[in-house]
């Protein structure tokens, strides 16, 4: 029997002889094979992830913030907060890496210790929008009715309030401090992930296995537990992801115009506030660090969270 | 009678993320002046496909037209510009979409999206356009012609929306009309409304209907001919008639005993078993061969001969092979 | 369509309402404001406070009286500055904050939309990566790190713009740029995925295969329908412009409204930050409506279903 040349598809090399007249062997092996394994959810999408280079990018580059976030200070043979005025506007050099600022500071030092106020605001600050979006959203969605309808137009009523000027009202009364500002932020910043929840919850609740463990008598807070949250997953990672940078923003935003953290303590805001002052005089190093950084950390978390949005949900892709 | 369209040996082709689609892969048909054909198949043979490449629809990137002609009244298509593509398009070829839900803009009015076609193509004056749009209502069955025109889609119900997209392709007066499952989105007994509507049109007007579906009921009622399209390829063609008595391909065969007829009595519905071939790398012999009660191994290695039964009537099967003949007599008996 | 408008202008009063007696609980309780024992310095100013807020009155009555005050756009004097109300203050900054404001965000939209739909008609292209490259960029610069590099390479270290003041066109294109970048980019970012996504739709496939042109079907098909989830935006967006203003203006040294308020925080002028926040919040909450409105003329689904909320 002549071979197949499958490289021509569309061609049959093979002569039509009497011989090939017999009935096929029925091979129930091959029909069965599955032409690639599957992979999970998760797996599927790290794969996808992976192949993003913008999003391995922005991912990389948070490790080593928060490695230097966390050891930058420590390494460095400064103090934060050491002043040291006659030399300050130095260039940057061997002893001072990233240059001094106006009271002689070592800008390194700073822009670490102010790496550490922007990660720990923005994940606080996203952990609890998600933690008190989820147990909203999640019961609203999950007993709809009039219990869901009533849920939503109090989140209807508070997604109308200007956030940041919530916030600032909030600062000017609670005092500006770390707590403060996460509270504040985390006081209307959680309206958001509540509606996103809740979408996701309505969507899947009525989904086949849902309702197969109802049938089977599963306890309301079970089911929310078991199926819904692990469903809900995608959507609220990506979420958290874009919720961190907005959050960094606010505080950076805050400490600029004197309601965050307080200098003399280093916050890439009050870094930048600082900075005002020397960039008329041509020092740029006080404002290239902490506009750099800020910049591209929220860079890093926007392009990370739009690579997990492709990447969790394939049908999105554009 | 004479043909106005000649479909030959059309190719279509998807580049995409995971490799090169041969979604059509020589397709052959034609269609005379007022004539129904209906082309037959299960979701991703390549019929919407084929209906799109004759309008020359296919997004290009990812789509292409890679080989064959489409003839229409002597123009081939396949090679036109798409500046004549655009006067062909709604005035000569009209096409009618699955879903009235989708096919009209919730933002216009019934009235814009009527007339638009014909303000674009004739150099008729705004109370003309009217006029015409008002007979077209007409025409399809629309209650209240007056009124619906400053209506927008969503306060119109399903089968009154499709009555629309059917007046909308009816405007400039077409000569093909291309309908992809008009009906499938439809309640049942809308279904057979939208079916009286289209015998009705053809008797009107004389428009040649290309049908496209997967729903052999709907078939029975209006084609005169059918094309049963398999794997990106055109297995069988033959009158109705033909296809529903004497049909000869197992495929066809097969998709005849899946579906309810009333004069079956007792019998019970036959499934296909399997799935059809993956077209990123399709076989090189019958596409279904995989499926096919008779497969011989000649199936899987060679493209059956195209054999003409009667001058209508045509079928791409090894089974009609001498050979196969004498095999399936030897073999009666132990073959079920 | 009048439901549907009724029902907007009651969300929007019970928010309003929601903030001022928000505020007015806030300033209650923390030592230092007007409401409390603490004194202003000058004797002037105290007596002013005492009028305005009829301090001698029991909580429930000030309340009420400082509901009527508000209703009648009486936000009372200033703790810091003698002789000065928030009126006064709010009269000669706030046409400048809301100059700058309009400017940017006509600046946004137009070219935020513009730069939208080059990317989705090229999509994929290199236009489109350009473009979505430049608008992630855009979101993740905070506008008061843009505005400060801004003048540090426009003004300080090429003189193209001037550094600071509000006095000619030129001032206005640093703080307008630095204010609707963000904007702009978040406004090319939705344009060009609801754009994409409207592009697949069988209402464009209908239009093509009625023959229309290209150009035709995009603004007439495509665009309508492309633009609605943007004006759903609009009013975050203005928020975001509008806060954006206090950090500019201070940055710029423009005398607008934003400055007031930023000094008043700094000083803790609480009749300023609350007369402030108060009538920034009614001001965005009432474009929040408009465009509200504004979404339910252009899409005419609204009008039919009253309830539309979510």
């Amino acid at each position: 029997m002549a071979s197949v040349d499958t490289n021509q598809p569309d061609r049959s090399p093979v002569e039509v002889t009497d011989d090939l007249f017999r009935w096929k062997e029925r091979d129930k092996e091959a029909a069965e094979t599955v032409s690639r394994p599957s992979l999970s959810y998760w797996k599927d999408a790290w794969q996808r992830l992976r192949k993003n280079k913008l999003a391995m990018g922005g991912l990389i580059f948070l490790i080593f913030l928060t490695l230097m976030a966390i050891f930058g200070p420590i390494i460095s043979p400064h103090d934060v907060n050491e002043q040291d005025l006659p030399n300050q506007y130095q260039p940057p050099s061997a002893e001072h890496w990233f240059g001094t600022d106006s009271a002689g500071r070592d800008v390194f030092t700073r822009t670490w210790y102010g790496a550490r106020i922007s990660l720990f605001v923005g994940l606080m600050a996203a952990l609890i929008d998600v933690g008190i979006g989820i147990i909203y959203g999640g019961i609203s969605g999950y007993k709809g009715g009039r219990t869901d309808s009533s849920m939503m137009r109090i989140v209807e009523i508070l997604y109308g309030l200007p956030y940041l000027l919530i916030v600032i009202l909030l600062l000017v009364v609670l005092g500006p401090s770390l707590a403060t500002i996460i509270i504040a932020l985390s006081v209307t910043g959680w309206v958001g992930m509540a509606r996103i929840v809740r979408g996701q919850v309505l969507q899947i609740k009525n989904y086949e296995f849902v309702l197969a463990s109802q049938s089977f008598g599963a306890k309301t807070f079970r089911i929310i537990r078991k199926n819904l949250l692990p469903n809900t997953m995608g959507p609220i990672i990506v979420s958290l992801t874009l919720t961190v940078p907005s959050a960094i923003f606010a505080e950076a935003f805050l400490s600029f115009i004197g309601l965050g953290i307080q200098a003399p303590h280093a916050s890439w805001g009050v870094m930048t506030n600082d900075a005002l002052g020397a960039i008329l005089s041509g020092d740029w190093w006080v404002l290239f660090a902490p506009a750099f950084f800020i910049s591209v950390t929220m860079f890093a978390f926007n392009v990370l969270g739009d690579g997990l949005q492709d990447a969790l949900d394939p049908k999105l892709r554009k | 009678m004479e043909k106005i369209l000649e479909v030959e040996n059309l190719h279509v082709t998807f580049t995409t993320y995971g490799g090169t689609v041969k979604a059509v892969r020589g397709v052959d048909f034609h269609l005379h002046r007022g004539e129904t054909l209906a082309i037959v198949g299960e979701s991703g043979c390549g019929k919407s496909v084929t209906s799109n490449a004759i309008m020359r629809l296919i997004p290009d990137p990812p789509g292409k037209i890679s080989a064959g002609t489409i003839t229409f009244q002597g123009k081939d298509l396949t090679k036109a510009p798409e500046k004549e593509m655009r006067r062909i398009r709604g005035v000569d070829i009209s096409m009618i979409f699955q879903d009235p839900m989708t096919a009209l803009n919730p933002t216009l009015t019934i009235g814009t999206q009527l007339m638009e076609g014909l303000r674009e193509h004739r150099n008729i004056s705004g109370d003309e356009a009217k006029k015409r749009a008002l007979e077209m209502l007409d025409l399809v069955g629309i209650p209240n012609p007056e009124e619906r025109l400053k209506q927008y889609p969503h306060q119109l119900s399903g089968g009154m929306r499709q009555r629309i997209v059917i007046a909308i392709a009816l405007i400039c007066d077409p000569d093909l009309l291309i309908a992809d499952e008009p009906t499938t989105a439809l309640d049942v007994t809308i279904q057979a409304q939208i079916l009286e509507l289209f015998e009705k049109i053809q008797e009107t007007t004389g428009v040649a209907i290309i049908l496209i579906t997967h729903d052999l009921g709907v078939v029975a009622k209006i084609a005169d001919r059918i094309a049963v399209m398999y794997a990106g390829k055109i297995i069988e063609e033959g009158t109705k008639r033909e296809i529903f008595y004497e049909a000869e391909h197992p495929y066809t065969q097969g998709l005849l005993k899946s579906v309810p007829r009333l004069d079956m009595q007792g019998e019970a519905l036959t499934p296909i078993d399997g799935t059809p071939p993956d077209l990123f790398s399709p076989p090189i012999g019958c596409p279904f061969t995989a499926r096919c009660p008779f497969a011989m191994e000649v199936c899987d290695k060679v493209y059956p001969e195209h054999s003409s039964l009667t001058e209508t009537h045509s079928v791409d099967c090894w089974m009609q092979d001498e050979r196969a003949k004498q095999l399936l007599a030897a073999s009666a008996g132990t073959k079920n | 369509m009048l439901r549907y408008i009724l029902k907007r202008l009651l969300i929007m009063l019970v928010t309003l309402w929601i903030i001022v007696t928000l505020t007015f609980v806030l300033m209650v309780s923390i030592p230092g404001s007007p409401f409390n024992s603490e004194r202003a310095t000058n004797e002037a100013v105290q007596a002013n406070l005492e009028a305005h807020y009829n301090l001698d009155e029991p909580y429930h009555i000030q309340y009420m009286l400082y509901l009527k005050s508000i209703v009648t756009f009486d936000f009372g004097p200033s703790i810091k500055q003698p002789n000065q109300t928030v009126n006064d203050l709010l009269g000669r900054g706030f046409p400048v904050s809301f100059e700058l404001g309009m400017v940017s965000i006509i600046f946004a939209v137009i070219s935020g939309i513009v730069l939208g739909i080059l990317a989705a008609l090229k999509h994929n292209g290199m236009i489109d990566y350009l473009a979505m490259t430049f608008a992630v960029l855009g979101i993740s610069i905070p506008n008061f790190v843009l505005a400060t590099m801004l003048i540090q390479q426009l003004a300080v270290n090429v003189e193209i713009f001037p550094v600071a003041t509000w006095d000619s066109p030129a001032h206005m294109i640093l703080p307008v740029i630095a204010l609707g970048t963000t904007p702009m980019a978040i406004i090319a970012r939705l344009t060009r995925s609801t754009m994409l996504e409207v592009l697949t739709q069988d209402y464009i496939k209908m239009a093509r295969a009625k023959g229309l042109s290209p150009w035709k079907i995009i603004v007439k098909h495509a665009l309508r329908n492309a633009l609605m989830p943007v004006v759903t935006i609009m009013g975050t967006l203005l928020a975001g412009i509008l806060t954006g203003t206090f950090v500019i203006e201070e940055i710029f040294a423009i005398p607008g409204m934003g400055q007031y308020f930023v000094e008043s925080i700094n000083q803790r002028d609480y009749p300023v930050i609350m007369g402030t926040t108060v009538f920034y919040s009614a001001f965005l909450i009432v474009m929040l409506f408009l465009v509200d409105i504004a979404y339910g003329i252009l899409d005419p689904r609204i009008k039919m279903n009253s309830k539309g909320g979510d």
